[in-house]
């Protein structure tokens, strides 16, 4: 009995410790990634590679950044709309032209929403597209080279945000306005905003072959800000949705002016009727002026075109192919579910998910239940097109993506949270603070029929407290979650480049397959490439001088260069001539006011170099290359303006 | 003796497989090459297992002064090999359908399978002369010069078969698919010849002993 009585003791005693250690009753799973396997989830070990591939918009970096998930680790930043002095992009002359507009030559802007093409509703992995924001554009990367290949101008928008998002069989990427303005642009008082400022959605055609853009029509929308876009898929693929604020039309102080409309709208784009009444001839052909260009991986050069026309299409001209939803307080993200059913509305401005049912909406445009118009528009009755409402999730939603598993997960910036909810019931599953202020989320192919349920990632606007100080300035971060289980798991917080506006994530087994690993030599057709020794030389027309330079592990070709004088413009085309995976050499030389250049295997690049000073300066490889990487490199003698030194160029004599 | 003969055609048509297949390949892994380079060794020359192996290859040697990877006409032996091979695989069938036929003995089918071991070891050992000399005669100025701990200069002959460690480099030399169907295809003919002294023995014993030896089953 005795036994007994020390055996209820210790067991008294082991709870009083119990409890003593868990003052506040908390459960182990707050107590974050200690408790949890956290970090083992999110390590990737050395020589292991990530299951997803991140695309990652730079936001005001105007660059697209590619970390690997689960390891948040960073592989690449793409530049795309930003000069970037350390891939040249912007500064040699190949890709000058790829920053050109109807402004002229903008070296930045503000990137936004990648978006990553589909077929048959699923990702394929072919490209990226992501928008300039600033400079209305919308950029194509290819993902064999994981390079910026096509930048298309967006004329008659202004602010492109409502961007660009992707339809199911990549037959469009759609670029909305954010900014209404006259169009087409003209010298009147800002006060005459109201109905004299459009808006204008733009249809850019992708070519199915070699991903080319077009724009196939523009939609010349109401006087609103258009926000946010996707586009419908399996039932309601064909149509397009759009979140509108500022119905008020205000042109001053929006804080206040633009919000004072209980509801805006959610427009909603049957494009296959557009496009269809666009093939039988209808629209009308407007002048325009915007560039297009082209990067070709032949000639390793980009071109620029400017295009003059652009086809128009009002939108009351075409019955039944527009129609507005109303939907509460200045609805920002506006997203499709997996199925295709539900457009989620998130009304930054009330307390409530506006879900929109597309079966109703189609009944309701069947039964011509109309709540008056705008601007030739019809406008469905809020209750006929509603399928739910989540009430009360938190504060601020902003966006929402799909498991593929019947739950959405919205963001909310205000209350910084995502929050976890059931399609169907509308009832809230989870919620996991998010540090802090939580923008963007993403889960890999959430904008698809088939997401991939396993990862969500997070991109916040503001992290204080979360690293390392850096000054006033501190990185934006992304999070990641584990959602396979019920509960969301915080997984890992990683810095990011810019602000990341939003992200698309695919299986790195889709796209690592088809990356290439160098350009053939024998496929390189720029005008100035050097495909064997003998090819190398150097030209002189008037004050240009062209300098045709091969490099190679470990020695340029030629490597002493005379007869060069003050006030000449020289090129070095300069070309790779290894076909060996990872073996890019650079080329600097002293007092360019561009950047280096940095080339890969089999690729042609072009330094424009104006000496200013005569003597005798030296280049150099900037790349690591190989063991002698220190011995590649050589000399160019400047002379006076008036020298007669003739022009020679030589290698090891 | 039919069989023996058929056995014997088919051998030598074996060897038409060092027409489409390598007879030899050396592949050359480094940290810096987790996917190694490698060529393969026909009989009419030597190509890079991947597209550029050789160029790569090339690339590198020339840090160490080798000669670069030799063109099919820079080699007597990548023109003479076809033409000997070919002429095995013809005078192999020529002597099976003749032993088909009963023109000839089984004795022929040995004396053919010892002439191409006969090529086969010459040509290995010119093979290997080739790789002495590629490992062993550099270029004076080259780049970097290796010495062993004894002061001679550093040899970077692969191995003719198997494995070596050859500076960062993991060296494997292997018969390759040509070689593996010539070793099946030889076999086969010194499978022709046994039966063949097999049959031609059997039918030279006494009719008594054949009849007990059948009792016996």
């Amino acid at each position: 009995m005795k036994k007994y009585n020390y055996l209820m003791y210790a067991l008294m005693g082991l709870s009083l410790i119990m409890i003593g250690c868990n003052p506040q009753g908390k459960s182990n799973a707050s107590s974050g990634a200690l408790s949890s396997n956290a970090a083992e989830r999110v390590y990737v070990a050395p020589g292991q590679l990530d299951e997803f591939y991140a695309f990652v918009s730079g936001g005001f970096s105007g660059q697209l950044s590619v970390y690997g998930l689960p390891s948040g680790r960073l592989f690449k930043v793409i530049p795309v709309f930003s000069q970037d002095a350390e891939k040249a992009w912007g500064y040699n002359e190949e890709t000058k032209p790829m920053l050109n507009t109807s402004h002229g030559f903008i070296p930045w802007d503000d990137a936004h929403h990648p978006d990553i093409s589909q077929t048959n509703g699923e990702l394929d992995g072919r490209y990226v597209f992501i928008n300039g924001n600033n400079t209305p554009r919308i950029a194509k990367i290819d993902l064999s080279v994981f390079e910026t290949t096509e930048i298309i101008e967006i004329p008659n928008s202004a602010g492109n945000h409502s961007s660009s998002m992707v339809t199911e069989n990549s037959e469009y990427v759609v670029a909305g306005t954010r900014f209404s303005v006259p169009i087409p642009q003209q010298d009147i008082s800002i006060k005459d905003y109201k109905g004299n400022f459009k808006g204008t959605l733009t249809f850019i055609s992708i070519d199915p072959e070699d991903g080319g853009m077009d724009i196939k029509f523009q939609l010349l929308m109401p006087g609103f800000d258009y926000d946010i876009t996707h586009p419908g898929r399996g039932k309601s693929h064909g149509w397009f949705f759009f979140t509108t604020y500022n119905t008020e039309e205000a042109n001053s102080l929006l804080e206040v002016n633009a919000s004072q409309n209980d509801k805006d709208f959610i427009a909603a784009v049957n494009w296959k009727k557009i496009e269809e009444y666009v093939n039988k001839g209808g629209g009308t052909k407007m002048p325009a002026n915007y560039a297009h260009n082209v990067y070709d991986d032949d000639t390793h050069t980009a071109t620029s075109t400017m295009k003059k026309e652009v086809l128009m299409v009002d939108p009351s001209e075409v019955p039944g192919a527009v129609f507005f939803l109303p939907t509460p307080k200045s609805p920002h993200g506006c997203d499709v579910d997996p199925s295709g059913e539900y457009i989620v509305g998130s009304g930054k401005l009330s307390a409530d998910l506006t879900v929109h049912s597309f079966t109703k909406m189609l009944a309701a445009i069947e039964g011509k239940k109309f709540d008056g118009e705008a601007y030739g528009i019809p406008i469905l009755k809020f209750e006929d097109v509603l399928a739910g409402t989540v009430s009360q999730p938190g504060l601020g939603p902003l966006h929402t993506e799909f498991d593929g598993a019947g739950n959405a997960y919205t963001t909310f910036f205000i209350s910084s949270e995502v929050v976890k909810w059931k399609l169907g019931t509308w009832e809230v599953v989870d919620r996991q603070p998010c540090y802090y202020s939580v923008g963007h989320l993403m889960i890999p192919g959430g904008n698809s029929r088939k997401p991939h349920g396993k990862y969500l990632m997070a991109m916040n606007k503001i992290t204080k407290d979360r690293y390392l100080p850096t000054g006033p300035e501190v990185t934006q971060s992304a999070q990641l979650y584990d959602i396979s289980g019920e509960k969301m798991e915080l997984l890992l917080d990683f810095p990011t480049i810019g602000e990341p506006h939003y992200a698309a994530g695919i299986p790195a087994e889709i796209i690592m397959k088809n990356s290439k690993k160098i350009y053939k030599l024998s496929e390189n057709k720029h005008p100035y490439a050097v495909l064997s020794d003998t090819d190398a030389r150097v030209e002189r027309k008037g004050n240009e001088v062209h300098v045709h330079m091969s490099m190679v592990r470990s020695h340029f070709n030629p490597d002493n260069i005379e007869g060069i004088k003050v006030g000449d413009k020289v090129y070095f085309h300069v070309t790779n001539m290894e076909q060996d995976y990872d073996v890019p050499h650079g080329f600097a030389v002293i007092g360019a006011q561009t950047s280096e250049i940095l080339i890969m295997p089999g690729q042609t690049e072009t330094l424009l170099w104006e000496p200013k000073q005569v003597g005798v300066w030296p280049f150099y490889c900037t790349d690591f290359c190989s063991a002698l990487h220190q011995e590649m490199q050589g000399y160019v003698r400047v002379s006076p303006a008036t020298s007669n030194v003739p022009l020679s160029f030589s290698l090891g004599d | 003796m039919k069989k023996a003969s058929v056995l014997m055609i088919l051998g030598p048509l074996f060897l038409l497989g060092l027409f489409i297949f390598p007879l030899w390949n050396i592949m050359l892994g480094a940290p810096q090459y987790p996917e190694p380079l490698g060529m393969n060794i026909f009989i009419n020359g030597i190509k890079g297992v991947q597209e550029f192996d050789i160029k790569n290859i090339d690339g590198l040697n020339h840090y160490i002064g080798m000669k670069t990877i030799p063109k099919a006409e820079e080699m007597w032996e990548f023109r003479t090999f076809p033409l000997v091979i070919g002429g095995m695989v013809f005078l192999g069938l020529v002597i099976g359908i003749l032993g088909f036929f009963g023109k000839v003995g089984y004795k022929w089918f040995i004396g053919w399978f010892v002439l191409m071991s006969i090529l086969g070891v010459l040509g290995m050992c010119d093979f290997n002369a080739w790789l002495i000399d590629y490992g062993t005669n550099l270029d004076p100025k080259a780049i970097m010069k290796l010495t062993n701990p004894d002061g001679s200069p550093l040899s970077y002959k692969p191995p003719l078969f198997g494995y070596q460690k050859m500076l960062n480099f993991d060296v494997t030399s292997l018969p390759s698919t040509g070689a593996w169907m010539m070793f099946v295809g030889m076999m086969m003919t010194l499978a022709a010849f046994f039966m063949g002294w097999k049959q031609h023995r059997t039918q030279k014993l006494p009719t008594v002993l054949v009849k007990w030896k059948m009792h016996k089953k």
